[in-house]
C-alpha cells in the first residue's frame, strides 16, 4: 500500500480494535475543514490589510509634504503622534474584519451544513457532535485571533518598510520614526489583544452558532433579534436597562478588561494643522500608544466579566452540541 | 451476533407513526433489500440503525446502542443515501483528506484506485461533478472503508442507467465478499433482484413480508396461464392476478411447481410483481 500523507491514513486494520482510532485525527482534520470552506477568513483580513496599505501609501505622501510644517508646531512630545497613528488605524481595522469574519461565520457554522444537506455525509463519518461543535468553535477563539495577528505583523512590516523607503527618498531621518515606533512592542500588544478580545467575545460567537444549529431559517435575524427584543421589553416592561447594559458591556468592554488606560499622545496641533486642510478628523484628541506596560493581563484574568462571559460560552456550546444531534437537514 | 437486531423498533413524528414497532434480524453477510412505497418507513428505520434519530423500543447494530454509541458505530458502518449530499464546496483531493484524516479504517491507497477508473479529477470541486459522478466519489471513499455494515438508501436515485449498473455491479464485485452487510432501499428493485440474499416488503410502519431471496424462489411462482387452465389455475387460490396481452398471469404463493407446470410456462416472479401484488392490495391499488 502506497501512501502519500503517511500521518493521516491508518494501516487497515482487518480487526476491531479502537486502538485504530488513535491514529486519525478528527480535531485537526475539522479544523482544517473549516478553513478550506470558509476562505473568508484569511481573505478577508487580507483585503482590508491591503485597502489599509493603499490609504498609508496615500497618506503618507501627503503627509510628508506637510510634515516640515507639521513638525514646526509640534511639541517634542506629540512627535510619535503621527508615526503611530497609521499603525494603530491598520491594527483596529484588521482587528474589526477579524471580529465580523468571526461573527458571520459563526451564523453559518452549523447552518450552512444542514442547508446544502451535506450534513448526514459529516454524520455518516466517525466524528462526534463534539468534536464538531469544539472544532467550529476554535475558528472565531484561535485560529481567527492567530490570522489577524499574522495579518498585522505582516502589514506593519511593509508599512515600516515603505515608511523607510519614503522617509530616505525625501531624506527624512530614517531614526526619528524607529525612536518613535516601538514596533516590537506593539506586535506583542496584538498578539494578547486578539487572544483577550476572542475570549471576552466567547459568549456572541458560541450564542451564534447554537443560532446557526438551532435555526431553520434566517440564522442572523434569529442571533440579532431576539437580543434587541430582550433590551426593548425590558426598558418598555420595566423602565429598566439591564439587559442593553450588559449586551453593550459585552460587546464594547474589551479594551477596558484587557488594558489599562493607555497613554494618549496629544495630537492636537495634528488634528488642527489636518482639520484645517481637509475638515476632518473631529472628536479625536489623542493616539492612544499601547506599550508593553498598558497590557494587563492579571486585571483581566480577575475580571469577573471574562469568566461569567465563557461560562456561558460554554453553556451555548452545549446546547450548539445538543443541537447538532437533534437537528437534521433543511 | 446479529449485525442488526431490533424488538419493538418504534418511531413516531406527532401523531404520524413511521415505524409501529417492528423486529428486526439481520445476520452478518447478507444482503437485505428494504422495499417499501414512499413514506412507509424505510428511511426512518435506516436512520435509526445510523444513529440520527431517537427512537423507542431495543435496538442493536453490531451489538451497540446506535443513539447513544454513534461515534464508535461509525466506525464500522459506512452510509450512502440520496440525501447525504457530499459538500458541494470541497475538492475531491479535500474530501479524500478528510475522510482519510478522520476515518480509522480508510484506505486511501484503494480509494484513488477506485477514482482512477474513473474520470473524475482530484482538482474538481463537488459542484463541478455531474450527479453520476459525486455518486461514483461517494461509493469510492465508501468501498475503501473497511466497515462491517453498510447502508444504503436510494444511492442511485437520478442516475442513468448505466451509472446505477456500474453501482452495484462495483459494489457486489469489489466489495462485498460475504463478511460484511448491506442493507439497501430503492426503488429500482428490478436492478437490485440479483444481488440481494434477502427481502423485506415495509409498509405503513410495519414489516409485511421477510424472507431470504431461497425461500422467495422457493415459494412464490408465478405462471403465465395458457387460456384452458384459468379455471384449474385460479381453483389453486393465486394471491394475485393480471393480465399481459390477453393471458392472465397468475402469482402463488407457496404452491408446489409440479402442481402447477401443467397450468402454463413458470417462472420465478420479480421483486416488482410480488410488491405490486402485496403492496397494491393494502394501498388500493387495483393490482
Amino acid at each position: 500500500m502506497s501512501m502519500s500523507s503517511s500521518d493521516a491514513v491508518p494501516e487497515t486494520m482487518p480487526a476491531a480494535t479502537t486502538a485504530t482510532a488513535s491514529s486519525t485525527r478528527p480535531f485537526f482534520w475539522s479544523v482544517r475543514r473549516e478553513i478550506w470552506e470558509y476562505g473568508s477568513l484569511y481573505i478577508a483580513p487580507l483585503a482590508v490589510a491591503g485597502l489599509v496599505l493603499f490609504g498609508f501609501v496615500i497618506s503618507f505622501f501627503s503627509m510628508a509634504r506637510h510634515e516640515q510644517e507639521i513638525r514646526a508646531t509640534l511639541t517634542p512630545n506629540s512627535m510619535p503622534a503621527i508615526m503611530v497613528l497609521p499603525y494603530d488605524i491598520a491594527a483596529v481595522s484588521v482587528i474589526a474584519v477579524g471580529v465580523i469574519v468571526g461573527l458571520f461565520y459563526c451564523l453559518g457554522a452549523l447552518y450552512n451544513e444542514r442547508r446544502e444537506r451535506s450534513i448526514l455525509f459529516w454524520k455518516s463519518l466517525p466524528v462526534s457532535n463534539l468534536t464538531t461543535v469544539l472544532s467550529k468553535a476554535f475558528i472565531p477563539l484561535v485560529v481567527l485571533p492567530i490570522i489577524v495577528f499574522a495579518v498585522t505583523v505582516v502589514l506593519h512590516l511593509v508599512m515600516l518598510a515603505l515608511n523607510i523607503v519614503a522617509r530616505m527618498a525625501s531624506g527624512m531621518s530614517v531614526n526619528d520614526l524607529l525612536s518613535n515606533l516601538p514596533i516590537f512592542q506593539m506586535e506583542i500588544v496584538m498578539l494578547y489583544g486578539a487572544f483577550a478580545f476572542a475570549l471576552w467575545h466567547a459568549p456572541i460567537y458560541a450564542w451564534f452558532i447554537f443560532v446557526s444549529g438551532w435555526a431553520k431559517k434566517a440564522p442572523f435575524l434569529w442571533g440579532i433579534l431576539p437580543p434587541l427584543a430582550l433590551v426593548l421589553v425590558e426598558r418598555l416592561a420595566f423602565g429598566t436597562h439591564y439587559a442593553g447594559r450588559l449586551i453593550s458591556y459585552r460587546l464594547g468592554g474589551a479594551v477596558d478588561a484587557a488594558f489599562s488606560r493607555p497613554t494618549m499622545l496629544p495630537i492636537h496641533v495634528l488634528h488642527e494643522h489636518v482639520t484645517q486642510n481637509h475638515g476632518t478628523r473631529h472628536g479625536m484628541d489623542g493616539v492612544p500608544v499601547f506599550g508593553l506596560q498598558q497590557i494587563d493581563l492579571a486585571g483581566f484574568l480577575s475580571t469577573p466579566g471574562l469568566w461569567a462571559g465563557l461560562v456561558v460560552a460554554a453553556a451555548f456550546l452545549a446546547a450548539a452540541v445538543w443541537m447538532r444531534r437533534k437537528r437534521e437537514a433543511l | 451476533m446479529s449485525c442488526i437486531e431490533a424488538h419493538g423498533l418504534r418511531k413516531t413524528f406527532g401523531t404520524t407513526v413511521a415505524l409501529a414497532g417492528i423486529d428486526l434480524k439481520v445476520e452478518e453477510g447478507r444482503i437485505l433489500g428494504l422495499i417499501g412505497p414512499n413514506g412507509a418507513g424505510k428511511s426512518t428505520a435506516l436512520n435509526a440503525i445510523l444513529g440520527l434519530v431517537p427512537y423507542e423500543g431495543q435496538l442493536k447494530v453490531l451489538g451497540r446502542n446506535p443513539w447513544t454509541e454513534r461515534d464508535a458505530l461509525m466506525r464500522d458502518v459506512c452510509f450512502v443515501a440520496d440525501v447525504a449530499v457530499l459538500p458541494r464546496w470541497m475538492r475531491v483531493s479535500q474530501v479524500v483528506d478528510y475522510v482519510a484524516g478522520v476515518h480509522p479504517r480508510f484506505d486511501r491507497a484503494k480509494a484513488e484506485g477506485f477514482l482512477a477508473k474513473t474520470t473524475i479529477r482530484h482538482t474538481s470541486r463537488v459542484r463541478e461533478l455531474s450527479k453520476g459522478m459525486v455518486a461514483q466519489l461517494h461509493l469510492a471513499l465508501v468501498m475503501a472503508i473497511d466497515a462491517k455494515l453498510l447502508v444504503l438508501d436510494e444511492p442511485t436515485l437520478g442516475l442513468d442507467l448505466l451509472y446505477r449498473k456500474q453501482f452495484y455491479d462495483t459494489l457486489l464485485n469489489d466489495y462485498f465478499d460475504h463478511t460484511r452487510t448491506i442493507v439497501v432501499t430503492t426503488h429500482q428493485v428490478e436492478e437490485i433482484q440479483h444481488i440481494l440474499t434477502d427481502l423485506m416488503f415495509i409498509d405503513r410502519g410495519r414489516i409485511v413480508l421477510t424472507c431470504s431471496m431461497e425461500d422467495f424462489e422457493a415459494r412464490y411462482t408465478e405462471v403465465m396461464v395458457n387460456p384452458e387452465n384459468i379455471a384449474a389455475a385460479r381453483a389453486l387460490k393465486p394471491i394475485n392476478e393480471r393480465q399481459v396481452f390477453n393471458r392472465a398471469i397468475m402469482l402463488f404463493d407457496g404452491v408446489k411447481r409440479d402442481q402447477l407446470t401443467g397450468l402454463g410456462e413458470i417462472r420465478t416472479p420479480s421483486i416488482a410483481d410480488l410488491f405490486v401484488a402485496t403492496m397494491g392490495a393494502t394501498q388500493g391499488i387495483a393490482a
